[in-house]
């Protein structure tokens, strides 16, 4: 293979973005789910995590990668129910139990997943969309992950269906206004409920992404917080599933940055070419904020923006 | 789920004598948060059994094995109070901005830049002046750094609208970069070969040991911080306004207060506690600034400013809680031949418990003398 | 299969001076030891989890092997930061379960927190991983063990340098720290032995642990045309997969990764841990004094190379087993002048050859010719 010298650092960049986001895209886009009906849960870390590793024991188990994601679903939507749950009784903190449900998920996680360190787990299939180039470079970049585009599709449904459906409605009036919410007849916390259950189980999905297919293996150290950032990232998109798609792509992107310069040489101070996705996160959300008009598109009911 | 108890003693107490009413008021509503605390641990623990029973072992040999672990002997409280003193900061640096209903997770940060901070400021004085000036100057440069570091995510807030959580979390990550960067470059002491590390500090001027114990004065400056913060938060007319900021920012500048002052003020304080933290990692436990630093104290303070319900006195038997459980893990490990995680897991449970039992808050009579008067 | 360790001069005139000495300071462990031949507790201190596929399964797997000693009781606690909470396992191990001898393997356990539970302490027996202690200076119940594994580098070099056809090699490091370094330039040496006109690229991650970013590493790596990769951070397995799933070969780390990547591991250095393990416990069960300075390579059975996996060729097979064998007879030297580094200047004059044991080599801070990085 031939080396492609200083093009592979924008070939490194969208393939990065490919690649590292496609948990970003998951977890926030089932957060984005559950803050828009008013919660938020802090803990998807812990899901995303046990997510992981319940999709790589399950593939194991049954040679099946699929079987793999569907199991993390299941068991991320558990992990929602039980914070939607605990969450509707009165005077209970949900940024709170989001903190003590990831200790629980992670803790989970790694005391059951003890066993499946060692073993190897079939992985998730891709797509090759670049048998059109000779350069093995771009073949490997262009060999997109299902979930991807899994992802990408559901995000735009999701923008669709925020704005379109009777669904994405009582979601809004539920996140804006318990009150109005139930003026309507609607059970608020039925709704938020099952938008935090539906919000574990994309969660989940994207542990099972880390797991089974990017860096696709499981051990203690899978997740390098990509929960916890991709929770922060919806704040980021402004609850808008697109915005979060692109949050997450960003984010991605600018995450390999830093092996790629290093790759044709750029070496110093790489510690701060690692530091760049955060960099530019905070840029950028401090150059769109406003003082006046703070958080335009939050869900008025949601405890984070208050 | 509102679960009502009978006081038939109460009415004629509190008609007999006038005095003993006020006192047994004050004890009743003391005795809420401890009941309920104590009520939530045993419900957890109850659970947690059930789980180590599913996986085959005897929750009494484990329960058995924490007590000795963590409080059994002077030993092993010393062990857990040691494991709680950097919690008692960085669980203020979450518990202060709550009160103005700010969510920050990011004091990691602060802990790590205001390590490498004390560590830089020792630098130069090293040698040429006496230890307890190089502690408190180093003690400053760490409160500063952490002041600046938390403080600008509060000025983010109120001057940019920019969400405090988010940028706290962001600049985490960002601070422990500089730090990698700042120990294996510029402040590298190059006899450090395989650990980057700034140059240590001589022996002499460590922080040491409280007289008696084998826990370092972290743990008291830790206490004094909490002691500090509550006076400020109850008994200051900046905590009350704090309080009402608090409760609705809106009302608050319709009062004319100086809320914009508040928000920076408090974070400010928050992140110069996680600082202070960095620096006593510093000069009590690693002697220079190294990747160590980034030990997660950050982060596990979020969840004791949660279980305290953000009151910096509770702070204190949380964090003690915490370095208690932690310091039995390592027992539960080798004797029991469960993974480390299994001391997640007890967290978690207990935790979960502990934080759902909020909702009992007010719902028991007995511990509401508001209700007594119904009755009487 | 136990190999006794064939002691060089060095070592042997520091064994006896550590001997002196602690029978004068300590005679209580020997006493012990020497009146119940068997009894001994040993305990293991792991920095992460001890089946990481990597360092700390290596150091687990030789835990593994003194469990089956008679009279011997191990003891081992996984995931232990190096902060206060390492001095308080060391604690627990040594006040609950009578340790009396302690192998703490993380490198940052070493300095402060081993010295300080050593000088705490005196009775015990510490042993640290890494190459840091001083005779004269650090207490004579410490100690430090390590393995040359650099040669083992050199060997997964020499098949890199057969099986590359674009004739670049990528190696994916943590820090640049000195024992990283060595083993970047010795992979390199060890390649250009074959043909003189390969290069390494190298890419830091900045952690020890890192997975998402050590597959990026990877990727760049292979973007840029390097068909073979190998890497030193904890656990390689994300390494060898994403490299194996791209079609580069590998050469593995630590541990056998072969399990991994069957078709496209070519071979890897390992750590033999299990062998110094039995001989620092066989001391100490027969009452003679523990080495203070330990270190051995492939001639001492302090590190072994993976079997040779189907993508070597006969030819480069004949040359890895004409070098292992040079290696064994303990003539072989990686750096052996001249060598220059990457930035023109010169690592190794004319002339000079460094042995294995050359304290040159532990505090190398340059990058050999051919290798594409920066060192800071």
């Amino acid at each position: 293979m031939e080396g492609i010298g200083i093009w592979g650092v924008p070939l490194a960049i969208f393939a990065g973005a490919i690649r590292v986001s496609t948990p970003f895209i998951f977890v926030s886009l089932g957060e984005s789910i559950t803050e828009r009906s008013g919660r938020i849960n802090l803990g998807l870390e812990g899901t995303l995590v046990f997510g992981a590793m319940t999709a790589y024991a399950v593939a194991v188990m049954s040679n099946s990668p699929w079987l793999g994601v569907l199991a993390a679903m299941a068991t991320g939507a558990v992990f929602g129910l039980i914070h939607g749950f605990i969450c509707k009784f009165p005077k209970v903190n949900d940024i709170a139990i989001g903190i003590a449900m990831m200790q629980f998920g992670l803790g989970l996680a790694f005391f059951l997943g003890k066993p499946f360190i060692q073993p190897v787990a079939p992985h998730l299939p891709s797509i090759a969309l670049g048998g059109w180039s000779s350069s093995p470079q771009i073949q490997s970049a262009l060999n997109i992950n299902v979930l991807f585009i899994i992802g990408a599709l559901l995000a735009v449904a999701l923008w669709w269906a925020f704005k379109n459906t009777r669904v994405g409605l009582i979601l809004r009036v539920v996140g804006d206004s318990s009150d109005a919410a139930r003026a309507m007849g609607l059970n608020p916390d039925t709704v938020r409920l099952l938008a935090t259950a539906v919000g574990g189980s994309l969660a989940a999905v994207g542990g099972a992404y880390l797991s089974l297919f990017y860096p696709g293996s499981w051990n203690e150290g899978i997740s390098s917080g990509q929960g916890l950032m991709a929770v922060a990232l919806v704040i980021f998109a402004r609850w808008n599933p697109i915005g979060c798609f692109l949050a997450a792509l960003l984010f991605g992107g600018a995450g390999a940055l830093g092996p790629a310069l290093q790759s044709v040489g750029v070496t110093q101070g790489y510690y701060l070419f690692y530091a760049a996705p955060y960099v530019l996160t905070l840029v950028i959300l401090v150059v769109t904020s406003s003082p006046t008009r703070s958080l335009a598109g939050a869900p008025g009911a949601l405890s984070i923006t208050k | 789920m509102t679960i009502e108890a009978n006081i038939p003693t109460l009415p004629p107490l509190s008609a007999q004598s006038g005095n003993l009413r006020p006192i047994l008021e004050w004890l009743a509503r003391r005795a809420e948060p401890v009941a309920i605390s104590l009520g939530a641990i045993l419900t957890g623990l109850a659970l947690f059994s059930i789980f180590i029973t599913v996986v085959g072992k005897s929750p009494i040999d484990l329960f058995k094995l924490m007590y000795t672990g963590g409080f059994g002997s002077w030993f092993s409280i010393q062990n857990s109070l040691s494991r709680a003193a950097p919690l008692l900061l960085t669980a203020l640096c979450v518990a202060l901005p709550a009160r103005l209903g700010l969510v920050i997770i990011g004091g990691e940060g602060a802990v790590v830049l205001g390590g490498v901070a004390a560590a830089a400021a020792a630098l130069p004085l090293t040698g040429s002046v006496s230890p307890i000036i190089v502690l408190v100057v180093m003690a400053i440069a760490g409160m500063i750094m952490g002041g600046i570091w938390i403080g600008m995510v509060g000025v983010l807030r109120h001057y940019r609208g920019v969400n405090e959580t988010i940028a706290s979390l962001l600049m985490a990550y960002i601070a422990i970069a500089l730090m990698n960067h700042f120990i294996e470059g510029p402040l590298r002491d190059p006899a450090s070969l395989n650990k980057p590390s700034t140059t240590p500090l001589p022996a002499e001027y460590m922080l040491g040991s409280i007289p008696g114990m084998d826990v370092n004065w972290g743990l008291v400056i830790g206490i004094l911080a909490c002691i500090v913060s509550w006076i400020l938060i109850e008994a200051t007319s900046f905590g009350f306004a704090a309080r009402i900021a608090g409760g609705n920012v809106r009302a608050a500048q319709i009062q004319g207060l100086p809320v914009g002052r508040l928000i920076v003020g408090f974070t400010a304080l928050a992140g110069s506690f996680a600082g202070l933290a960095g620096m006593v990692e510093v000069a009590a436990v690693q002697g220079s600034a190294n990747a160590s630093l980034a030990a997660g104290y950050g982060y596990t303070g979020i969840l004791v400013a949660f279980l305290a319900r953000h009151n910096p006195l509770a702070i204190i038997p949380v964090a003690i809680l915490l370095g208690g459980i932690d310091a039995s893990g390592g027992l539960i490990q080798r004797r029991m031949g469960l993974p480390d995680a299994t001391v997640l897991v007890l967290q978690g449970t207990l935790f979960v418990v502990i934080l759902f039992c909020e909702t009992f808050y007010g719902r028991f009579k007995i511990f509401n003398p508001d209700l007594w008067k119904r009755t009487a | 299969m136990i190999k006794l360790l064939p002691m060089n001069r060095r070592s042997f005139l520091q064994s006896t001076a550590a001997g002196a000495a602690a029978i004068g300071l300590s005679p209580s462990l020997f006493s012990t030891t020497a009146a119940a031949q068997t009894a001994l507790t040993v305990g293991f201190i792991y920095v992460g989890p001890k089946d990481d596929y990597g360092y700390n399964q290596a150091h687990a797997e030789g835990a593994a092997v003194i469990k089956a000693m008679p009279g011997v009781t191990v003891v081992e606690e996984e995931n232990v930061p190096e902060t206060v909470d390492v001095q308080k396992t060391m604690e627990s191990m040594i006040n609950l379960d009578g340790a009396g001898l302690v192998f703490p393997t993380s490198f940052g356990y070493f300095d402060p927190h081993m010295l300080a539970m050593a000088a705490k302490y005196p009775d015990v027996q510490f042993r640290h991983c890494g190459g840091l202690w001083k005779e004269g200076v650090n207490p004579m119940n410490t100690g430090s063990y390590f393995g040359y594994i650099g040669q083992g580098q050199y060997l997964n070099g020499i098949t890199a340098g057969y099986a590359s056809k674009s004739k670049k090699i990528g190696f994916v490091a943590a820090k640049p720290i000195p024992q990283v370094l060595q083993n970047i330039n010795s992979f390199l040496l060890g390649a250009r032995s074959v043909d003189p006109a390969i290069t390494c690229q190298v890419i830091f991650t900045g952690e020890w642990s890192l997975a998402v970013k050590e597959a990026e590493a990877t990727n760049a790596l292979i973007d840029q045309g390097a068909d073979v990769i190998t890497c030193h951070v904890d656990s390689p397995k994300v390494v060898v997969e994403t490299a194996a799933g791209r079609g580069a070969f590998v050469c593995g780390y630590h541990a056998n990764q072969s399990p991994l990547a069957p078709e496209k591991y070519l071979t890897g250095a390992e750590w033999a841990w299990g062998n110094v393990y039995t001989k620092f416990v066989t001391e100490a069960q027969a009452g003679t004094p523990l080495g203070n300075f330990v270190r051995g390579g492939l001639k001492d059975g302090f590190v072994k190379m993976s079997p040779l996996g189907p993508g070597v060729s006969a030819e480069a097979r004949t040359k890895f087993d004409a070098t292992l064998a040079e290696m064994m007879k303990g003539s072989f030297s990686v750096f052996k002048g001249p060598i220059k580094d990457n930035k023109g200047g010169d690592a190794v004059t004319a002339g000079q050859t460094l042995a294995e044991d050359a304290i040159e080599l532990e505090s190398m801070a340059y990058l050999v010719e051919g290798v594409v990085g920066s060192t800071s």
